[in-house]
């Protein structure tokens, strides 16, 4: 998928090619690659430019905010462009919750398909789905936040919602969270939709993973007798694992800061209800909603310290899927 | 308990693994239902939408008929191809330089790591700092905001996978060119490149589909507009930008049916687009069959 780490066996080759070729070099120098290399490395640093340049353009910008709510601004709920009062406490939460009801909905499914596609399937079939999954993950996310909106939310309001309350609702402790108007949009539809979308994703790089555990390890476990689920439970997961949890905070990062999808089915209220059934908001679905109308400084600024909230977010989780795929990679010494 | 080994039934065991194959099963298949509901939907819906009319007109009012979206249609087309003429020469460079000369170099691992953060980056923080930069600086939404902000999302796509397909090609072909005594960018622009080179189209048409489908960095960078001054000598970028993703957001949520469904119409446009670029690259790089 999108991270694709080789091996690297050139750096040496290289070096004792370039010697091969010295006496002429040294003869005539190449002023032309001099250039060359320098450009080339100059492109090269425009790419940790640009990433230190957005997280202090944000720090920037979020100054105002900042300097008048303090910390404030982290814990606080309130939420109104009116008397000027911000907090992105509620954002923060609804982050969190639906990327969390998105996780709960993509981690098994991506990998049971995973086990479907490598374990299951007969190779023709495996790859024709695989490829169609690999599709589907190009599939923009304002569609799925439509027909979120126009498709799901109408199905929602009318069976599952009022199925879930009935059943569930009673259930002490547990039941508070099927609590709610049973209007289709809010924080349980948003969860949902967003794990359909990040579903293709996790599900190929959960494939590509368990692909990547070699044949023989595998075939030995089946020659001693074990079953297809005892070979996946005692062997293919344990030995993918780092690039598993790689995999599904790849997927995590992407959950986070998905707008669109969201946006269209989170409801859309600065307010914090236990009950999934309500509207919420997230961080990147405020961003959406009103950062073109936001006029005053103080509103724009919060609304960016949002955004360097999520910023900071997806950092931190990139930084640990990067690390654990990498220890996955150097583990296996294999390229993917 | 006899004293005799008594070999275990193998009954509980295949029991479990055959209730975890159909689990497994039954979960693909409704995750895939699922997924292929949502593609059912939009060819439908969008398919009542699309006449020619949608291709040529210029939007219209809520319950006027006969409107299109040509400005939008448009405006997609010339911000993505901004962002793809600028994020091409600068991607290949920064690939060159991972794949051919900086391998193992501190710069080459801060590129790497900040390629791999930027490509996991919210695409909506991406269109915050476009705003930053360049809406707060001059003054206005324009399409200058909204193509670099989808040039930010490019960059790093392009640069990983040209780094990957220059990796990709075997050294004993830079070493016989550089023994014919190229210089190092000759050999990599006349021999790596035509060697890697439907890897690195691939790549480029991968991340012009990523950039298509964009909304979220647009929606307050390039904004949108009803109109079109493509024919300005700056094709009208210095002002709010029409184009297709944030028109689909304005439409759906509008409470005009006309618009929803001229919104269908304009998701299908995309996706049709995405999935075409999609499987162009994913044709090119096919392996040969033997």
């Amino acid at each position: 998928m999108e991270l694709r780490l080789k091996p690297r066996v050139y750096p040496e080759t290289t070096a004792t090619a370039r010697e091969s070729v010295a006496p002429a070099a040294k003869a005539k120098p190449y002023r032309g690659d001099l250039y060359f290399k320098w450009l080339s490395a100059v492109a090269a640093l425009v790419l940790p430019l640009i990433m230190v340049a957005i997280g202090l353009e944000l720090l920037y910008y979020s100054f105002p905010a900042l300097r008048k709510f303090g910390l404030h601004f982290f814990v606080s709920e309130e939420w109104n462009p009116v008397t000027q009062q911000f907090g992105a406490l509620s954002s923060i939460y609804g982050t969190l919750v639906s990327t969390a009801l998105a996780m709960l909905l993509a981690v098994p499914f991506s990998l049971a398909i995973a086990l479907f596609l490598v374990e299951l399937a007969p190779p023709r079939i495996s790859r024709i789905v695989g490829t169609l999954v690999e599709l589907l993950a190009a599939i923009p996310s304002i569609i799925y936040g439509m027909w979120g909106m126009f498709v799901f939310a109408p199905l929602m309001a009318q069976y599952v919602q009022p199925f879930l309350h009935t059943y569930l609702g009673w259930l002490p402790g547990l039941g508070l969270l099927f609590q709610g108007p049973p209007m289709g949009l809010g924080m349980l539809t948003a969860g949902l939709i967003l794990g359909f979308m990040v579903l293709p994703f996790t599900c190929a790089i959960t494939r590509d993973v368990f692909q990547m555990v070699p044949p023989v390890v595998k075939e030995s476990a089946y020659g001693l007798g074990a079953t297809t689920w005892e070979v996946t439970t005692k062997v293919t997961i344990p030995y993918g694992l780092v690039g598993i949890i790689g995999a599904f905070f790849l997927g995590l990062g992407r959950a986070l800061g998905e707008t669109m999808a969201v946006t269209f089915v989170i409801g859309n209220s600065h307010k914090i209800s236990l009950g999934l059934f309500y509207p919420g908001n997230s961080i990147a679905s405020s961003l959406a909603n009103e950062f073109a109308e936001a006029t005053e400084l103080l509103y724009v600024s919060s609304l960016i310290c949002l955004g360097l909230v999520l910023f900071v977010m997806t950092y931190v989780v990139q930084v640990i899927s990067q690390m654990m795929l990498k220890r996955m990679y150097r583990a296996w010494s294999v390229g993917l | 308990m006899s004293a005799t080994m008594k070999p275990r039934r193998p009954w509980g065991r295949k029991a479990v693994n055959l209730a975890v194959a159909a689990g497994a099963v039954l979960a693909a298949a409704s995750g895939i239902a699922v997924l292929f509901w949502i593609m059912i939907t939009v060819l439908l819906r969008g398919w009542a939408a699309l006449n020619l009319d949608f291709f040529t007109n210029m939007p219209t009012p809520p319950g006027v008929p006969g409107g299109g979206l040509f400005n939008a249609i448009g405006g997609t087309l010339i911000l993505t191809l901004l962002a793809t003429a600028a994020a091409v020469p600068l991607g290949l460079l920064s690939g060159i330089f991972l794949a051919e000369f900086g391998q193992d170099s501190r710069v080459a691992d801060h590129s790497r790591f900040a390629a791999n953060v930027l490509m996991g980056m919210p695409s909506i923080i991406v269109g915050v700092f476009a705003y930053a930069v360049l809406v707060v600086t001059l003054g206005n939404f324009s399409g200058y905001a909204g193509a670099f902000a989808l040039f930010i999302i490019m960059l790093p796509v392009i640069s990983r996978t040209t780094e990957d397909m220059l990796r990709l090609v075997p050294n004993t072909l830079r070493e016989a060119a550089l023994a014919l005594g190229f210089p190092r960018w000759r050999v990599t622009l006349s021999i790596v490149f035509r060697a890697a080179k439907s890897g690195l189209l691939t790549g480029i048409l991968l991340a012009v589909a990523r950039v298509s489908g964009e909304t979220a960095p647009l929606l307050f960078t390039a904004l949108n507009s009803p109109f079109q001054h493509f024919l300005t000598w700056n094709l009208g970028l210095d002002q709010p930008y029409p184009n297709l993703t944030v028109t689909i957001f304005n439409y759906a949520m509008s409470p005009y049916p006309d618009w929803q469904t001229k919104a269908w119409g304009a998701s299908l446009l995309i996706t049709v687009g995405i999935l075409v670029l999609t499987l162009l690259g994913r044709w090119l790089i096919r392996e040969p069959k033997v």
